[in-house]
């Protein structure tokens, strides 16, 4: 009989593992060549793609940066890199660089916007990370009025009285919840403000600028253009488009029948009718509606028409969001006694905007993506500009400089958002 | 001798009374002329088959299901369709539900924070020793800073009933707190109800657990078809049940 019973005296080393199993090998066989048909397919990819690099590699890189005109850029490019090249004109980028970003904006005056667009993030930063001092959150409420300053000037007393009206209707809210029902209090806030900004705010921004004289330089916005307009009209909207998105999905639930009704009336028809149609109602149709005199800027028509059209998508995706929550998380805050503002405020919304980051998030993109379509009612947003660049006898005939330029800075912008979301999914991640 | 100690704290003081309760989903009658006295530090057991209106009858009481004939008063406060008296009574009545309805998005001790802020408007760090102190009593303060996602069930319920606790409720309400947990966990948390039980809380559970409703039940309730069926000590109630719907019932949860 063989003795079976086996003690080990000494441990195993770890060896390296053989060459199939590391390294690049293991890794192009597992992911590009497990099996014929995976094989025929990498190889037909890695061809196309090296067919379109090959094209668009030379074109990028033989080209000109300084020229003042197509034709000038062309014989650069047959001069340095022979008879014949076709190489890219990103000249005009540079020749029109300022122009693409500011649009028509007075140079002397294109630190505002700087500042501005540099501020926007000390203002956003602590409404995305976490771990910033909460007083940052006061710079974030004032910014608005200070960018509006800062972009089209004026007096300083005008910003102001717009802030004097929330807070009168804050004043008023508290006040008349008090005397009254909240209620009556909530509409109390609503009226308060709007009587004060229709009526009363410019007579006093005038005669408070005609005692103590606070103005700088007003800039018009016709004025306005390139990326700097796609950027007020993309960030304005996104702002706005999240809380009124809310409201309406909020209304859409509630059990108040007229306000349900508004609600679902507002979404389904900004949501059946292209944004474009919108944008020509802001640019021709808005005026009429509009009690004679008045002088309505373009640019802010235009604004409330993309943040309208964008709200009501967003109340959709917020909806979805709601949906998805489960009925007992209503039923939890409820047996703890929360009011309908409180659960709502800490239970429901966190949740649901949680659960619609992603969708919340493409609908930003789409909004910001979708300011180009400005440039059809005339304004000169980024592909406003490329046309009367275009149009130019210098740079008539340049496509692919100019669009792909435009492309590929909205293309930053989408996909920090869209990197932004990632991150905060993950952050928000408290499951297993 | 347990009967001799569970009839002492039986007090006089009425803490809900429901006189001719009906309630109808739609045209279905789900609870008929529900009569029900509950006294202070009394605790109730309600079982009976699936869907005979147990859970219903129950939420009826912090109104989380609105009744459509007869009268609610909870503590002295009358339920009416009145928002402000909800409110009032859902801040002194707790409640636990079969799937724990945690906030998955707060912390442990968030979550047990979260109404005596902003309900009770309590300083936010006298919530959190409060919060602490009833972790401690269901044996789970190491949890705190975790979220619910990452606590086994047992553990959830457990969480559940503490947030309640830190209400400081003069009633609590159970819907079969343990019936969504394997049995290992049950007893940890029938433990903590037996617990609260003893220190004289007013209960009313619904729940099968036999054993728990003979340890410390003052009387069992059986529900059918929407109505008190019967109503006993539990001695009683499984020894000599009286209708023969009870003692179907008692046979097919006791049978096996
Ligand atoms: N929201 C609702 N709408 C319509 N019918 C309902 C609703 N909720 C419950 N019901 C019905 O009311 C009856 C009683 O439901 P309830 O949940 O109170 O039963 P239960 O005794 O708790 O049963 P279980 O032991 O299964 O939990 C059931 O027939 C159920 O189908
Ligand atoms: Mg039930």
């Amino acid at each position: 009989m063989t003795d079976v019973s086996y003690v080990r005296t000494e441990m195993l080393e770890e060896k390296a593992p053989p060459v199939s199993q590391a390294g690049i090998i293991k890794w192009l066989r597992d992911n590009m060549f497990s099996n014929i048909p995976n094989s025929i397919l990498s190889i037909a990819a890695l061809w196309a793609i090296y067919y379109v690099l090959s094209d668009v590699l030379p074109w990028t890189f033989k080209s000109s940066w300084n020229a003042n005109s197509l034709d000038e850029c062309r014989s650069a490019i047959a001069a340095t890199y022979g008879e014949g090249t076709d190489g890219a004109c990103w000249s005009v980028i540079h020749d029109r660089f300022l122009q693409l970003v500011f649009g028509f904006y007075p140079k002397a005056l294109y630190w505002r916007p700087i500042v501005a667009f540099l501020l926007m993030f000390v203002a956003i930063a602590p409404v995305l990370f976490d771990g910033l001092p909460k007083k940052m959150l006061r710079f974030t409420m004032i910014y608005p009025f200070l960018a509006f300053w800062l972009l089209w000037g004026g007096s300083l007393w005008f910003p102001l009285m717009i802030i004097a009206g929330f807070v009168l209707g804050y004043l008023a809210y508290g006040v008349v919840s008090k005397m009254a029902s909240s209620l009556v209090g909530m509409i109390a806030a609503v009226l308060v403000p709007i009587i004060w900004w229709l009526f009363l705010s410019g007579d006093v921004a005038t005669m408070l600028q005609s005692i103590i004289p606070l103005s700088i330089e007003a800039v018009s916005s016709s004025n306005f253009g390139g990326f700097m307009l796609s950027i007020t009209i993309g960030v304005i909207g996104i702002a706005l488009s999240l809380p009124i998105g809310i409201v309406l999905a909020l209304g859409r639930q509630s059990d108040l029948m007229i306000v349900k009704v508004i609600c679902v009336g507002f979404i389904e028809f900004i949501r059946g009718v292209p944004l474009i149609t919108l944008l020509f109602v802001a640019s021709t149709l808005l005026n009429y509606f509009m009690p004679p005199g008045t002088n309505f800027d373009l640019i802010l028509r235009v604004i409330i028409m993309v943040t309208l059209f964008a709200s009501a998508y967003m109340a959709e995706v917020i909806r979805g969001g709601l949906a998805a929550l489960p009925k007992g998380q209503y039923e939890g805050a409820d047996s703890l006694g929360l009011d309908f503002w409180q659960s709502t405020r800490l239970i429901i919304m966190p949740q649901a905007l949680k659960i619609s980051i992603p969708n919340i998030v493409s609908s930003f993109i789409g909004l910001f993506k979708d300011t180009t379509l400005v440039s059809i009612i005339g304004l000169l947003d980024p592909i406003g500009l490329s046309t009367n660049i275009r149009a130019n006898q210098e740079w008539n005939g340049v496509i692919w400089e100019l669009y792909g330029f435009i492309a590929l800075v909205f293309w930053l912008f989408c996909f920090s958002m869209s990197r932004y979301s990632m991150y905060l999914e993950r952050k928000l991640q408290t499951g297993h | 001798m347990a009967n001799a100690k569970k009839k002492l704290i039986v007090s006089d003081e009425v803490a809900i009374q429901i006189e001719n309760m009906n309630k109808w989903y739609g045209s279905f009658h789900v609870l008929k002329d529900i009569n029900l006295t509950v006294y202070r530090g009394e605790r109730i057991v309600v079982c009976g088959p699936s869907g005979s209106g147990k859970s219903t009858l129950i939420r009826c009481v912090n109104a989380l299901e609105e009744h459509q004939e007869g009268k609610i008063t909870v503590d002295g406060t009358h339920l009416s369709s009145d928002l402000k008296n909800i409110d009032a009574i859902r801040s002194e009545v707790g409640m636990c539900f079969q799937h724990f309805n945690l906030f998955p998005h707060l912390s442990i001790l968030e979550n047990c924070t979260l109404a005596p802020i902003w309900v009770r408007k309590i300083p936010k760090k006298e919530a959190e020793e409060t919060a602490m102190h009833f972790l401690e009593k269901v044996k789970i303060p190491e949890q705190a800073d975790k979220y619910p996602g990452q606590l086994s069930g047992g553990q959830q319920q457990r969480v559940a009933i503490a947030r309640s606790l830190c209400m400081q409720p003069r009633i609590m309400l159970f819907d079969e707190p343990t019936s969504a947990l394997d049995p290992e966990m049950i007893k940890e948390v029938l433990d903590t109800m037996i617990e609260l039980a003893e220190e004289g809380m007013t209960m009313i559970c619904v729940t099968h657990e036999m054993g728990f409703a003979r340890q410390v039940a003052n009387r069992v309730i059986f529900m059918d078809a929407g109505q008190i069926v019967e109503q006993n000590e539990p001695e009683q109630f499984f020894n000599n049940p009286q209708s023969e719907r009870t003692q179907l019932f008692l046979s097919q949860i006791l049978g096996h």
